[in-house]
């Protein structure tokens, strides 16, 4: 069984809205979206993409702001290429808080 | 003895045939040739370059005295003919004299046409015709600061006007149709015409009346145009066409029309009188440019020593060199039903060539900028040949016919495979192939597969080409231009239903609309969202995250994820407070880079996205505002210094920009929104491409729109003169409020006027009830969104998740 810590309140982020985790590895960006589902990527693809937590949301996918690419929050893939992958994580919501798996963090830091 | 022929005017054509008819018979006449000019023959058509200063005018004389007495011309220049006795057969001079004639040579030329306004004989005021125009001309150069206004957009006024501007004249051509040269040239061409001679320093104003030419003892001082404005000069040139010179002949009783009747030998309704050049009228039709008058020369001298001949009109062209630019035209041009058109521009080298077809012949061309093959199109317009085979390619000219006709997308099929499309994502014409061949069908799917296309978008038609060559017949480039692949609607339909429908959120719009996805994509979100904004100004509630993220946290994101801030100065004007504070805060923040903007204010680059509230908040303890250097809406208001310091000053430039600025700040619109004032028309703000412009002149404020200066560099078009202040601020609103109302999301207003036209435009705002009314919605709308974003963030919170991290893992040891 993996381990999730507590990173807040689903309310925390609004609808369609994003926000950061800091790890010593580098930002993971938390994504709820209009149907309260809630995903983790990695906020930067190297320096190929992100950030991000600051694209436009629609459905469970999200533009990236600076090259307009269309990032699947489910798999993190840019849609229609099987090349670029954006790293996922997995993270899941319990009695309204919202759960990163620690693998997360310890991925990023040794990564 | 030998015959008498008297010749009235030593002009071009009358010079030509008196040269043919020596070379048939030297001796046949005895030639007594009055001129009224002080002088001989000469080649009026270089008059230009003597105004340049490319030649002097010894060079332009055509016949000496030399070849006069040689010829026994008995010359009495600088002598009018007043009048002519038929039955005696004899003319008479100013001063008198009666010379008796066997033969006598209407040559007598155009006169140019004067408009009557008031004030046209004041001294100063010139026509452009011959030496001595030439001369007023030059002598003004001489001068210092001089200003000259033409009146005429045509070849000679354009003519007289670049030959002043080299002369170092300040120069303003007045025209009076919408675009210059319009009898030869299309709206396109004297479109491209008017920006070269613009880059030459001379001014041009289209569509302009002048009303009344203003004096001063006696003395030109000025031009006033119809809407009030007035030009200054010193001498005002009137290049405004030409009548032929036909009193003369009228008064002896000849039959003239709009010019001296004659027959295919040139003869008039006198079998003693013949006629030649610009004073001729014939089968209807009358002559401007000399190469006619060359062949009515030939014929006249066949006629005189009694040979046959016939003068047959031809087609004709015109190539002009309006000094320094290079245009063509030649045939009609004009669009009518079963005509069609070839059209052919690069705007980098500034090129554009347009050939008008009907029933395969080429019945017009217009070029401008390159008119190299010009000869090779008039040659088979004249011919009438079927350009059928070649249509495909024949606007490239006869260096690019083969034999067989050539695939229009052969450009692009001769691409090899490393060829790239799309610049901005580096992505090449073999990749494009690849996804096409693994399925990607449509523009939309080579886009979401290659990213080719996505970023400045410009590639779109060379990637719509490449699917055309590789999938043949089964692709069709989308027709209508939908909002985005989530819907079937355009633009303008969908705004159209949120009114008409009342629909007051994106969820609703969506469903109500039929939206083909579940809650559409980055390009109709924040389109819709826009639409509402200005549709529902009290009751919509903006949805930030259907905004682009730099309208939605309110400063520029950078390539590396840090923002700019960029704080208002009104009117650029700044305070050793504010300067202070931004120092600051630059040390306060690291800020790494502090930069002056093209838009007359300061940008702090490089912030960390979580300091942005924090920096927000001491700029504004320092009184400043957010300048929306972010935002599809009201930018910079950039002004000159104006009447407060400059000496050139009509009105209180930056006052007026400040003014504007304070009441248009923080709306939202379409696109982003520019503006400029500039105190007078020497135009230091600018204002000339901005979205809006205004331009003080002595009389009040003349209002442009419809400039850029981005991807498209556009220069605007004047939309109204106001008198006051307030009319100013009054039609800037109107005007911002229409395009607010009325323009697709991402159209700056250019591109909107072009869809409406720029007429209905002005209609809108020239009913005063209508532009009172725009301005008050304006308003309204503004008491909702004139709130300062920044101030809203430092001390209220407003979205405050978005500036700090949910979680920071960083502040507990690494494990
Ligand atoms: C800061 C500034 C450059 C400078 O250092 O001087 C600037 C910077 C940017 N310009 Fe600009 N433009 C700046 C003046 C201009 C001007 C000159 C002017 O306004 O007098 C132009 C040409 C005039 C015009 O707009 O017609 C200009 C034409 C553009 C365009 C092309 C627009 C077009 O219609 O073709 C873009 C792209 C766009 O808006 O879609 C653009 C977009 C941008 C953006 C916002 C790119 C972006 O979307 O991130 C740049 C933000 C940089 C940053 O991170 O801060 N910028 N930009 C200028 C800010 C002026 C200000 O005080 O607000
Ligand atoms: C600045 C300029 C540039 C031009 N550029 C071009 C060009 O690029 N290409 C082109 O094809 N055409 C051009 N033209 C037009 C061309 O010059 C005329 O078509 C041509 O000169 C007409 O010749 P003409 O002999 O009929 O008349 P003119 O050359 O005008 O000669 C008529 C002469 O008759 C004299 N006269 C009139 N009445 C009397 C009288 N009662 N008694 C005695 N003398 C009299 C006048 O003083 C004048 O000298 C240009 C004209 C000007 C002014
Ligand atoms: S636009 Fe005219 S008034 Fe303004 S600074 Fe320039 S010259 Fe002076
Ligand atoms: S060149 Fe393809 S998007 Fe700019």
């Amino acid at each position: 069984m993996s381990q999730f810590i507590d990173i807040g309140a689903l309310t925390d982020i609004p609808q369609r809205g994003a926000r950061i985790v800091r790890t010593h590895g580098g930002d993971i960006a938390v994504f709820r979206t209009a149907a309260d589902a809630v995903f983790a990527i990695d906020e930067y693809l190297g320096d190929k993409a992100g950030p991000f937590s600051n694209g436009i949301q629609h459905g469970n996918s999200v533009t990236d702001p600076i090259r307009n690419w269309i990032i699947d929050l489910t798999t993190g893939e840019t849609v229609g290429t099987e090349d670029d992958v954006i790293p996922t994580y997995d993270v899941k919501v319990e009695d309204g808080r919202i759960m990163l798996a620690a693998s997360a963090i310890r991925a990023k830091v040794a990564a | 003895m030998t015959k008498k022929l008297v010749i009235i005017g030593a002009g071009m054509a009358s010079g030509r045939a008196l040269e043919e008819l020596f070379k048939l018979d030297p001796n046949a006449y005895d030639v007594t040739l009055f001129n009224a000019e002080p002088r001989g023959n000469y080649n009026r058509i270089m008059l230009s370059p003597v105004l340049s200063g490319d030649k002097a005018f010894e060079e332009i004389i055509t016949h000496t005295a030399e070849w006069y007495e040689e010829n026994g011309v008995t010359c009495r220049f600088g002598e009018k003919v007043v009048s002519i006795d038929r039955a005696r057969k004899v003319v008479v001079a100013e001063n008198g004299d009666e010379v008796a004639y066997d033969k006598l040579m209407f040559g007598t030329g155009s006169n140019p046409f004067i408009i009557p306004l008031p004030g046209h004989d004041l001294d100063g005021v010139i026509a452009y015709r011959d030496l001595e125009d030439t001369n007023a001309m030059i002598d003004l150069g001489n001068k210092k600061d001089a200003k000259a206004v033409v009146i005429g957009g045509g070849l000679l006024g354009l003519e007289a006007a670049a030959g002043l501007a080299l002369r170092g004249v300040d120069v303003t051509v007045v025209h009076i149709m919408g675009h210059l040269m319009e009898r030869q040239l299309d709206e396109a061409a004297g479109y491209l015409l008017k920006k070269a001679l613009i880059d030459k320093g001379i001014t041009v104003l289209c569509n302009a009346n002048s009303k009344e030419i203003l004096g001063e003892d006696g003395k030109v001082k000025a031009l006033a145009l119809g809407d009030g404005t007035e030009l200054p000069c010193d001498l005002l040139v009137m290049a405004v066409g030409i009548r032929p010179n036909v009193k003369l002949a009228q008064d002896a009783g000849l039959m003239v029309g709009k010019g001296i009747h004659v027959d295919d030998q040139m003869i008039t309704s006198d079998e003693n009188i013949v006629a030649v050049g610009e004073c001729v009228e014939h089968d209807g039709a009358i002559f401007g440019l000399v190469a006619p008058l060359y062949d009515q020369a030939k014929v006249l001298a066949k006629t005189l020593v009694g040979q046959e001949d016939k003068f047959v009109q031809k087609e004709i062209s015109t190539k002009l060199k309006v000094t320094g630019c290079d245009l063509f035209s030649a045939g009609d041009f004009a669009e009518a039903e079963g005509r069609e058109d070839i059209v052919f521009r690069d705007p980098a080298r500034g090129v554009y060539k347009r050939l008008v077809l009907e029933n395969n012949k080429i019945i017009g061309a217009v070029m401008y900028g390159d008119t190299a093959d010009s000869n090779w199109f008039f040659g088979m317009m004249k011919d009438g040949e079927d350009i059928a085979e070649m249509r495909d390619t024949l606007i490239f000219g006869p260096a690019f016919q083969g034999g067989a006709p050539v695939d229009p997308m052969a450009a692009v099929a001769a691409l090899p495979d490393d060829a790239e499309i799309c610049g901005c994502n580096g992505i090449s014409k073999g990749d494009i192939v690849a996804a096409i061949n693994a399925g990607a069908d449509t523009l939309d799917a080579v886009k979401s597969t290659t990213k080719a296309a996505t970023s400045c978008g410009t590639c779109a038609g060379l990637v719509g080409q490449v699917l055309g060559l590789t999938l043949g017949d089964d692709f069709k480039m989308p027709e209508k231009e939908t909002i985005c692949k989530c819907s079937d609607l355009s633009h303008d339909e969908v705004r159209k239903l949120i009114i008409a429908k009342e629909l007051k959120s994106i969820p609703q719009a969506m469903q109500e609309l039929d939206w083909g996805t579940s809650c559409g994509c980055h390009v109709c979100r924040p389109a819709l969202n826009y639409y509402m904004v200005c549709a529902w100004p009290a009751e919509y509630v903006d949805d930030g995250k259907s905004r682009f993220i730099n309208e939605r946290v309110h400063a520029n994101i950078q390539k590396d994820g840090t923002y700019s801030v960029v704080p208002r100065m009104l009117g650029g004007i700044t305070t050793p407070d504010e300067l202070r504070a931004i120092a600051d805060v630059s040390d306060k923040f690291n800020i790494p880079t502090v930069k002056v903007t093209g838009g007359q204010r300061i940008d702090l680059l490089g912030v960390k996205k979580e300091d942005l509230p924090a920096v927000w908040y001491d700029l504004g303890q320092a009184g400043m505002i957010s300048g929306q250097a972010y935002s599809k809406g009201l930018r910079t208001v950039k002004t000159c210094v104006g009447t407060d310091h400059c000496r050139f000053g009509t009105q209180d430039s930056t006052g007026l920009g400040i003014k504007i600025e304070s009441e248009m700040w923080g709306a939202w619109s379409p696109h982003k929104f520019k503006i400029a004032v500039s105190g007078c028309p020497r135009n230091c703000a600018e204002a000339t491409c901005k979205d809006l412009g205004v331009i003080c002149v002595d009389s009040g404020y003349q209002i442009h729109v419809g400039g850029a200066a981005g991807m498209d560099v556009r220069e605007t078009d004047l939309l109204c003169q106001v008198a006051t202040e307030e009319e100013a601020i009054e039609v800037s609103n109107a005007f911002y409020q229409l395009y607010r109302e009325g323009a697709q999301y991402l159209h700056r207003p250019y591109k909107w006027i072009a869809k409406v036209g720029l007429d209905w435009v002005k209609e809108q705002i020239a009913d005063l009830e209508n532009r009172k009314a725009l301005c008050e919605r304006f308003r309204f709308s503004q008491e909702t969104y004139q709130v300062d974003p920044w101030a809203e963030r430092a001390k209220k919170g407003v979205d405050a998740h978005e500036f700090e991290p949910l979680a920071d893992f960083t502040k507990v040891a690494a494990e």
